[in-house]
């Protein structure tokens, strides 16, 4: 029962996103005002040839900052649940 | 789980040649594609190699966790910190200070295709020497601990 | 019907990664979806920033001046690392796990409840 409602929900969403997908066109975004402004004034405003990485550390900072700290979080994260499985790890990292 | 003595000489030579590799992606993040995460998970490769050609004694006996786990402190300390410079000299957070100064980074690029110079990108060098050690250190870290966790079960 | 093949690919991909997590009751495999689920959004960002003829937006020898849209690009650097972070938390998760409850089936973890 709960393996048919399972396959039932799989084909419902698979034809939601089906028909989304077949109304898109490839190869033509629509509103690209945005990206013109970053790729006109990239180069002057932040004196880097690389676009990407221009967006990434200065037009949106912010997000590389979360970005960072969600990297941040999982290590330590992972760290803490394999400090106790490791025998005479505690005393190093103290 | 230690390999033989050529795989282990293999991976020490290989380990430099991947080093240099690496912070060569994350010098030039603002030039070429590429940048702090990139090149970190690159590097971060490079201590995967040596991590299992080794075995984990002999890695846990060269370096500690300690000094990773401070290694991406300081990355993450160093990302923001040269952010909040930014907001001490008068402009806003993450404000790109050193574009178009003409001192550190801070050589001005025409506009259009061009050679690419390596004394441009005011901060952004910066912040991505800052991410790459992040990375760095966060994924070695990563690797070292699952491979203590694995180490432990086949002894039990 | 050519002219979408990626956001095909990408419903596609999305299908796979959600009948995984939904069908499957290893906690690896339900991991491995969820990763998959992941490559397919970041496809999918990936396509819908993609102009005809473009290259990529960087102007070190760039050959022509039509460039693809670059936030999309930037946004899915930032979702690839955070998938790296999720997938290292979520197999540290599979590892206790089975070191706890001596298996990796959610069905006998549930059963077993400590």
């Amino acid at each position: 029962m709960r393996k048919e409602l399972s396959i039932l929900i799989i084909i419902i969403f698979g034809l939601f996103l089906g028909l989304i997908a077949l109304d898109l066109t490839f190869g033509d975004p629509d509103n690209t005002a945005m990206d013109d402004y970053f790729i006109q004034n990239g180069q002057e405003q932040a004196a880097t040839n690389n676009i990407v990485t221009t967006i990434v550390f200065d037009y949106r900072g912010f997000d590389t900052l979360g970005e960072s700290t969600v990297l941040f979080t999982a290590v330590i994260g992972v760290a803490l649940m394999y400090r106790k499985l490791v025998k005479g790890d505690a005393d190093e990292n103290e | 789980m230690r390999m033989s003595k050529i795989v282990r000489f293999a991976a020490d030579v290989l380990f430099g040649a991947i080093v240099i590799f690496g912070l060569y992606v994350i010098m030039h993040g603002h030039l070429t594609p590429g940048g702090g995460f990139q090149g970190g998970a690159i590097v971060a490769t490079g201590a995967a190699l040596v991590i299992v050609a080794h075995s984990y004694e002999e890695v846990i006996g060269m370096i500690k966790k300690a000094v990773l786990m401070a290694q991406e402190s300081a990355g993450l300390v160093m990302f923001a910190g040269v952010a909040l410079i930014a907001i001490g000299l008068g402009t806003t957070f993450f404000f790109n200070f050193l574009a178009n100064s003409g001192s550190l980074f801070g050589m001005t690029v025409p506009f259009g295709p061009n050679p690419g110079e390596l004394n441009t990108g005011g901060v952004l060098p910066l912040m991505n020497i800052a991410v790459g050690i992040e990375v760095w250190g966060g994924l070695a870290i990563v690797i070292l601990y699952m491979l203590s966790g694995i180490g432990k079960k086949e002894e039990a | 019907m050519l002219w979408n093949l990626p956001y095909i690919v990408v419903v596609l991909l999305a299908v796979i990664g959600l009948a995984i997590i939904f069908l499957k009751r290893n906690l690896i495999k339900i991991f491995l979806g969820v990763s998959i689920l992941t490559s397919a959004v970041n496809l999918f960002i990936i396509a819908l920033g993609y102009r005809e003829g473009g290259i990529a937006p960087i102007y070190t020898y760039a050959a022509s001046e039509k460039m693809v849209m670059a936030t999309p690009q930037a946004l899915t650097l930032t979702s690839i690392v955070i998938g790296v972070a999720t997938s290292a938390l979520m197999l540290s998760f599979a590892v206790i796990i089975y070191k706890m409850y001596g298996t990796v089936n959610v069905d006998e973890i549930r059963e077993l409840k400590e």
